[in-house]
């Protein structure tokens, strides 16, 4: 498809911008003036709303093709929750910041100072900031919070404890809190090697980041213990909220022995991922951690009010206001709609819908740990291998057949990975088609590999030069 | 309830399949010990009683108050047409294009808005959004860090304070330094700037219009700034850039800035997008996520994130940033909102809203005791010193429905007189005429 | 000339004191089409392991790690504009960079064609 520059006609103009009724001012001094307009597209509005309809049209998306992208939960995004967020569209942040202003935005306050409530209480957790604006964000915020922690008691600690498998965001979350990272393999249960765990874990160690269940999604039976040889070293511990979905109202992090979490809304509540944003990554902390949460924090009057209070022994500000607020809202409602019995069930069906894609495929594909699933199940294509098949080919015959492949080649510790994580909105129907497709690819893999590395066929492009586009970095249509 | 939709019967199916008696039987693997100490939810709803809930809370969001306010979140117009195509099922309902293939539609627009950014800010190589202004801002001076190889980094204290203490925060882990320069008045003190400048700095970050209004020309810093190896970062106001100089023509190495007065709504914080761009020497040193031009086998154009050697899933600890997600829906309302004004159309409406400021200044300051503290030009927003501390005159400007600015009392010591006062193209000669009203009302009766 | 390899799939060419550095075939192979050689700075000083230089393919990323120590005398300018040169040819023209100064005694911990061959065997 073209690009929208190269519809476009020099003098064409759009959308006619509001009338002035005020004088035209003296203009501003040409040192300060740009020389030329900016370069933005000339074009009338149908072909504009042309252009992005049709490519609108170029992508898989949950509304049209089943998605079982691993790690990410694109579970269906209620539109009722649309509906809720656009509500907000119009209130100024501001107006919580400016003296005086902060009874007249009483409503998003209180949503705000809800919404807290609500994840402390799923998570078990003491007190929750909004304030990061994705889950990463929420990771580095995470570690600040347990840097300012360490700072505070004069204890310098240098090193931060992930596991293998852990997602590439949190070490280098914890990176960029200035921590170096002690990286544990994988043990053949299926999550950290406990010895050489306990070898790593000594006084100069500051947190060690987990995920539960883990990005194999796998539920670790010894992740107390993780926390208890942690806490005896005067460590904290960190929950990366990702696969949350698993067990809302069967386990609690907090409860576990966790010190440190995130959420994030985009997965667990329903938000929308919106091509890649935005997202939500709120943190919860248990008491001891409170003073280092990030300023401002919404606080509740004594006759009910909302207030807006600095914190100023915290960690500073990670953004502006009080974090992605028409995502907050979002999952505000989610939460909301579902309640407590609700969220239970989107767990239980989560976990159910991913043990019945386990069952019905690893006759044709490797499973690397032989143990039940929780909500996502991980595969290796190495059998496939054998053919010459690689997990990328099969994800390309899945285009084919109209489905959005599963992650493929995370997490790094399995070889030829493949992570299927249906979501509790799939219908038996809809799975059982993909089942039936994935264990075509394998039949087709024994009788005509070949054909697989052509795929996919039916898209407006095939596989595309990747390398091709890192040497020549052609990142923007010169004006 | 959950959006469930499998019946009784097929879960029984499914179970059956898998060889386990029971849903709960699949949780066995979690000790007892480990289970729930409290799960202390209400009741779920129908999506009636939830709006009802959420019409309650909207409407004490302060809307119907008429935002003399920015503080770097703008209240602007949003074509219609932004919301109708950034509201298509297919563009937000689908995820990080990591198959390119099924995802052309998102991966074209992030490369379309990438030249957008490109050609707003007048540089060479922009990455496909990052979470905010003030996020930007701290991820260009790790960026310039990085570059450099140097250690620490010269502040303009007119840069947005809330951005400032964002940045502060982001280096306060790291062993790199932060050397804030005050303002002379309402402007940049470029002098104080460039004496700042040391064989330390890795770069020099200023904010154009700053956040008392002022527009500068920063050329004179860049030169120094590079003079003495360091970068020139310039965080600007994208509505702004329809006529004021670019950081490109400025020659700065870095530009920044907060994307939602690029059609994105207010929404009480958020969501809204950063957007970074740089001179083509410095891309691999970009932060997040960047599309790229390719093609395929028969030689088709398309679309792929690039350079993703640089990114955390592949580098971990050692990626240019931690940052994994995009706004790319917010930069997809930025892209739609440039195109539907158009070239004309956006410089047409950052001259509207000069327009429009000039008038309430001149109007604001013939009220009597009340001056203009920016010595020089201003584009939208303006700085006025009043007889009274200007907490007190924006409170009670609250109550007759206006938000008459934002006091800087509590972000510049010394200057609780002082308020900056925001004039969009949305606020008519009668709003301005009233507000002026009302602001003579608060300091004279 | 002999060459000598690394655990980590650099190899080592002597000449004198002085040292030509890259990566082994093996190692350009799994890496995929290289995207990027982030080439060492002239005169940077290295002891024998540490991190010399970078390379970046697509999907991967790795840090070089010195055979030997010594101080860094040229750089192969050609891989900025054709970083593929490591695939097309990573013992020969792909070579990374030359070092002076070093001690010979170094390569004892190194293992010659033959050892590496059977290192590389070992790995499968």
């Amino acid at each position: 498809m073209e690009l929208i520059y190269e519809k476009s006609v020099p003098g064409r103009t759009g959308v006619r911008i509001p009338l002035s009724d005020v004088p035209k001012a003296a203009p501003l001094p040409e040192a300060l003036r740009r020389g030329e307009a900016a370069g933005f597209p000339e074009v009338s509005e149908l072909d504009l709303v042309r252009h992005y309809t049709n490519l609108s049209s170029l992508n898989f998306s949950v509304d049209t093709n089943f998605y079982p992208l691993g790690s990410c939960t694109m579970k269906y995004n209620a539109k009722v929750m649309e509906q809720a967020g656009a509500l907000f569209a119009g209130c100024h942040p501001m107006l919580a910041l400016i003296p005086g202003g902060e009874k007249f935005v009483q409503g998003p306050l209180a949503l705000v100072y809800e919404l807290e409530q609500q994840l402390a209480e799923i998570t078990g957790m003491d007190e929750v900031t909004t304030q990061p604006l994705a889950g990463a964000h929420g990771e580095m915020t995470g570690i600040m919070v347990i840097a300012a922690y360490h700072r505070a008691r004069g204890d310098k600690r240098k090193y931060v404890i992930v596991p293998d498998s852990s997602h590439g965001t949190n070490p280098a979350s914890a990176a960029m809190a200035g921590y170096e990272i002690v990286t544990i393999p994988t043990a053949p249960y299926g999550d950290m090697d406990l010895d050489a765990y306990r070898a790593a874990m000594n006084g100069e160690v500051a947190a060690v980041m987990m995920t539960c269940p883990n990005t194999l999604g796998i539920f670790n039976p010894h992740i107390a213990e993780i926390c208890e040889i942690a806490h005896q070293a005067g460590a904290l511990t960190y929950y990366d909220g990702a696969n949350l979905n698993a067990i809302m109202g069967k386990v609690r992090p907090g409860d576990v022995g966790f010190d440190v979490i995130h959420v994030n809304l985009h997965k667990t509540f329903g938000t929308p991922h919106g091509g890649g944003g935005p997202g939500s990554g709120p943190v919860g902390v248990k008491k001891g951690l409170i003073p280092y949460l990030p300023t401002p924090r919404v606080v509740r009057n004594a006759d009910g009010s909302f207030g807006v209070e600095a914190h100023p022994e915290g960690i500073g500000r990670v953004s502006d206001f009080f974090g992605n607020f028409g995502i907050m809202a979002r999952a505000y409602a989610y939460i909301t709609l579902l309640g407590g019995e609700g969220l239970i069930e989107v767990s239980e069906m989560a976990v159910l819908n991913a043990n019945y894609m386990m069952a019905r495929l690893k006759g044709e594909y490797e499973l690397p740990f032989e143990t039940t699933c929780m909500h996502e199940c991980v595969f290796s294509a190495s059998r496939q291998l054998k053919d010459g098949v690689h997990a990328i080919d099969i994800a390309k015959y899945l285009i084919d057949r109209g489905f959005h492949p599963p992650t493929v080649y995370f997490p790094l510790n399995v070889k030829e990975a493949i992570m299927i994580e249906p979501t509790e909105t799939e219908s038996k129907q809809t799975m059982d088609a993909f089942i039936e497709v994935m264990l075509e690819a394998a039949r087709v893999t024994r009788e005509n590999p070949a054909a697989l590395h052509e795929a996919p066929v039916t898209t407006p492009v095939g596989r595309l030069d990747e390398t091709r586009a890192a040497r020549a970095q052609q990142v923007c249509c010169e004006g | 309830m959950g959006y469930c939709p499998n019946t009784p019967e097929e879960i029984r199916e499914m179970l059956d399949v898998i060889g386990a008696g029971s849903v709960e039987d699949l949780f066995s693997p979690i000790p007892a010990d480990l289970r729930a100490k409290s799960f202390e939810l209400p009741e779920g709803m129908s999506e009636f009683e939830l709006m009802g809930i959420m019409r309650e809370k909207a409407a004490a969001g302060g809307t119907g108050i008429v935002p003399f306010i920015g503080g770097g979140i703008y209240d602007h117009i949003i074509p219609a047409a932004v919301d109708h195509l950034a509201g298509r099922a297919e563009f937000y309902t689908a995820y990080t294009p990591y198959q390119p293939e099924c995802a052309q539609g998102t991966l074209q627009a992030l490369y379309e808005y990438q030249s957008a950014i490109c050609r707003l800010t007048g540089l060479e190589a922009s990455n496909a959004s990052l979470y905010d202004g003030g996020t930007a801002v701290a991820e260009a001076a790790l960026m310039a860090l990085r570059i450099t190889g140097r250690n620490s980094i010269v502040l303009d204290a007119s840069v947005n304070p809330l951005h400032r203490e964002i940045v502060c925060g982001y280096l306060a882990n790291l062993s790199a330094g932060i050397a804030e320069v005050a303002p002379e008045g309402c402007a940049p003190d470029l002098e104080r700037l460039m004496d700042s400048i040391t064989e330390e700095s890795a770069a020099v970050i200023v904010q154009n219009p700053n956040f008392f209004g002022s527009v500068s020309d920063f050329s004179a810093l860049a030169a120094k700034a590079h003079e003495k190896g360091a970068l020139l970062i310039v965080s600007c106001y994208p509505i702004a850039l329809g006529i004021v100089k670019s950081p490109g023509e400025m020659g700065a190495d870095i530009a920044v800035g907060e994307g939602q007065s690029l059609g994105n709504t207010l929404s009480f914080g958020g969501p809204y997008f950063g957007f970074i761009a740089t001179r083509k020497r410095f891309i691999r040193n970009l932060p997040g996520r960047i599309v790229g031009e390719t093609v395929d086998k028969e030689g088709r154009r398309g679309y792929v994130l690039t350079l993703q050697a640089r990114e955390q899933h592949i580098k971990r600890h050692k990626a240019t940033s931690n940052i994994c997600s995009n706004q790319s829906l917010c930069a997809l309302r930025g892209l739609i909102f440039a195109a539907s004004l158009g070239k004309q159309g956006f410089e047409e409406l950052a001259s509207l809203n000069f327009d429009k400021a000039q008038y309430a200044k001149e109007l604001l300051s013939g009220i009597k005791g009340v001056s203009v503290l920016n010595a020089g030009a201003t584009f939208n927003e303006f700085t006025l010193a009043l007889p009274k501390p200007a907490a007190q005159v924006v409170t009670r400007l609250l109550d007759s429905g206006v938000a008459a600015g934002v006091p800087l009392g509590a972000y510049y010591p010394g200057l609780d007189n002082a308020l900056v006062v925001t004039v969009t193209e949305k606020r008519t000669k009668a709003e301005i005429d009233a507000l002026a009203a009302l602001l003579e009302g608060a300091l004279w009766n | 000339m002999s060459m000598y390899f690394t655990k980590e799939h650099e190899w080592v060419k002597i000449d004198g004191t002085q040292a030509t550095v890259g990566i082994s075939e093996h190692a350009a192979h799994e890496l995929g089409d290289i995207t990027f050689v982030e080439l060492p700075q002239m005169g940077k000083v290295v002891k024998q392991f540490e991190t010399l230089a970078g390379i970046e393919s697509v999907k991967a990323a790795s840090d070089i790690y010195s055979p030997v120590s010594g101080k860094v005398s040229q750089v192969n300018d050609k891989l900025e504009d054709a970083p593929e040169l490591v695939n097309e040819s990573a013992e020969e023209a792909g070579w990374i960079c030359k070092l002076e100064g070093i001690e010979l005694s170094e390569l004892g911990a190194l293992m010659d064609s033959a050892a590496y061959a059977e290192y590389l065997k070992g790995l499968e």
